[in-house]
């Protein structure tokens, strides 16, 4: 009883798959997670356009406040006060551009190509896949291998230019320990923009492209030990990459939220002291 | 004293199938995989079903359960509602064999595929020698147990078929980065190979291989991700590029790579033939039902046939062999 029955031999090589008829077969809320980034992120994008288009409403001028959708203000179409030491090297904007859409190509960029956001963003708006083992939705697939997506080999170029970003926001949490009535003073806002700066530089540096030119790059860590011991308190932020991409992403909304309202005069700023 | 259970199985082979219904019992403590062993035992003597270990540690009993990869033995019944139906199917991207078994050989081409340790030079075998902290990225990928879940669960060949000549998959891109990182690893021109015959790109790092892996290996983090930054350093910096350029080092250390697996070349490398047909996987006899005799007495011979296919001789003809044998170090130094 020998030799290999055909059936079986067109197995080796590329034979059907079990033909199972339903898409899946979890029994599991799968879609839930889905849903909620995509309600998440939409919200955000949201919010950001309806900013990034008022253009006003970003400085608080007693306070000295300044909104991180805002930050920094390059243009000369900022209103005044709210350029800070980088000044104002670009000219007057045409009335349907703001300040805003100038500098949130930074951060957006940086976020749009961050591996997290990725993974979001492609289950969720994509559908690619939605969950595991449920069937994306796209007849051919091929990856970031080429344009457009092949583009989001540029994560480590938005990476430096969001170290500039965070650099500018810990500028402005600093700047709102201003006094409203001159000196040093702190509000609620003041604890919101410092809570919020904390966030985005966890979110920055636990970046996987930090990662990489931290240390990740290297073959032997033993001849590198500095680079070896900031690659360890990089991967550990990194590990928490995806709630502190949350967490930022909530914080900023938060803080530009807050200053809009104070600068609107919608609220107070509740002072803690001066 | 257990209780009823219902069950469905997904029963077939390459020809079609469908789910059938079971009412087994289960007992406390037990995992999906007891549960199919009772199956056997009372109701389907043949249920076909690969398993090995018991333990979560041969990579054997791989399946989807309520349609989630997961491995058998691993699955505890306490997880599942007592009223809830579980359901149990072979793994989809790989072609059936039968019930709950698949052919997995597709791995095992791509795993032929991947260049192996390349030795350094000047450095014989016993005179090896690293540092824990220059192989901890490594070792954790050598957990491994290769049970391909991850593949299986991985929507570029799961969902697109026509990607599986282009894509190796998470298993060889832990194996890939795992042989980048190793601080002895004389080849320079793994991220190229990673990318243009691996497939890297088509990942698109949404990380269902991590969730999925019984290792808890952190494929996408520590493998897949900073593969993929490794080639962005070679081939997406615009200042890297321009300092190769311009220092003329990508003349220096870079090994032209084909753009698809070169049999002759790789043969001519090893002294050995990577490519070649194995010898095929044997069906076990059944009888004019299609399905296996289930008992032994009426077999035509003694014991089980051979997985290597009974008229299959050993030893093999060293010239079919798949590997090379490491030569004895030379010298009388030993």
């Amino acid at each position: 009883m020998t030799t290999t029955p055909a059936r079986l031999r067109s197995a080796s090589g590329a034979g059907p798959r079990a033909a199972i008829s339903e898409k899946t077969l979890r029994t599991d809320r799968w879609w839930l997670q889905p849903l909620l980034v995509f309600l998440g992120l939409g919200a955000f994008v949201v919010y950001g356009l309806v900013r990034a288009i008022m253009n006003k409403y970003y400085w608080a001028s007693a306070e000295h406040y300044l909104a991180p959708f805002y930050s920094p203000c390059l243009t000369k179409s900022c209103v005044e006060g709210s350029s800070h030491f980088l000044g104002q090297p670009i000219p007057q904007l045409p009335s349907w551009l703001s300040p805003a859409m100038i500098i949130l190509v930074l951060p957006g960029g940086f976020r749009l190509t961050c591996y997290y956001y990725r993974k979001a963003y492609y289950r969720s708006f994509w559908l690619s896949p939605p969950a595991c083992a449920v069937p994306d939705g796209h007849k051919t697939y091929s990856g970031e291998t080429r344009f457009p997506l092949i583009f989001q080999n540029i994560h480590r170029y938005f990476f430096y230019a969001a170290i500039l970003v965070g650099s500018v926001l810990t500028y402005d949490a600093v700047l709102a320990w201003h006094g409203k009535d001159g000196g040093v003073g702190m509000g609620l806002g003041t604890l919101i923009l410092a809570v919020n700066a904390v966030l985005i530089w966890a979110y920055t540096l636990g970046c996987h492209s930090c990662r990489n030119i931290i240390g990740g790059r290297l073959k032997h860590f033993s001849k590198h030990p500095v680079r070896y011991r900031a690659w360890g308190l990089v991967s550990k932020l990194n590990a928490k990459h995806q709630q502190f991409a949350w967490a930022s992403l909530f914080s900023v909304i938060i803080a530009d939220a807050y200053v809009m309202a104070v600068s609107a005069e919608w609220i107070t700023d509740f002072r803690f002291f001066n | 004293m257990g209780t009823k259970r219902h069950f469905r199985v997904w029963r077939g082979d390459d020809t079609g199938g469908s789910l059938e219904d079971f009412q087994v019992e289960v007992n406390e403590g037990e995992v999906v995989l007891d549960v199919i062993h009772r199956l056997q035992a009372t109701q389907t003597p043949d249920l076909a079903v690969r398993w090995n270990c018991k333990a979560g540690k041969c990579g054997s009993c791989s399946m989807e359960i309520n349609g989630k990869p997961r491995l058998g033995c691993m699955t505890r019944m306490s997880t599942f509602n007592e009223t809830e139906t579980v359901t149990v199917t072979p793994l989809r991207t790989f072609p059936v064999i039968r019930d709950l078994v698949t052919n997995v050989n597709f791995n095992y081409q791509k795993a032929r595929e991947l260049p192996a340790f390349a030795p350094p030079a000047g450095v014989a075998p016993g005179e090896y020698r690293m540092q824990q902290v220059d192989v901890e990225r490594s070792q954790e990928f050598r957990k491994c147990i290769e049970c391909f879940l991850c593949q299986n669960v991985c929507h570029v060949i799961r969902d697109h078929e026509e990607n599986k000549h282009a894509f190796s998959g998470p298993r060889f891109f832990i194996r890939a980065a795992e042989l980048d990182m190793h601080p002895l690893d004389a080849r320079d021109d793994r991220k190229e190979l990673a990318q243009a015959e691996q497939g890297l790109g088509y990942c698109n790092i949404t990380k269902c291989c991590t969730e999925v892996c019984p290792e808890h290996i952190k494929i996408t983090d520590n493998a897949i991700i900073p593969m993929k930054e490794r080639v962005v350093d070679r081939r997406y910096d615009p200042v890297t590029w321009l300092g190769r350029k311009i220092f003329r080092r990508d003349q220096l250390d870079e090994q032209p790579v084909s753009a698809s697996p070169k049999p002759a070349a790789a043969a001519a490398d090893s002294g050995s033939n990577w490519h070649q047909e194995g010898p095929v996987p044997q069906e076990a006899p059944v009888g004019a039902d299609g399905k296996l005799v289930v008992a032994e007495l009426t077999l035509d011979r003694a014991a089980a046939g051979s997985p290597f296919g009974d008229d299959q001789v050993f030893p093999l003809p060293p010239e079919q062999l798949r590997y090379q044998h490491p030569s004895p170090p030379t010298g009388d130094g030993h």
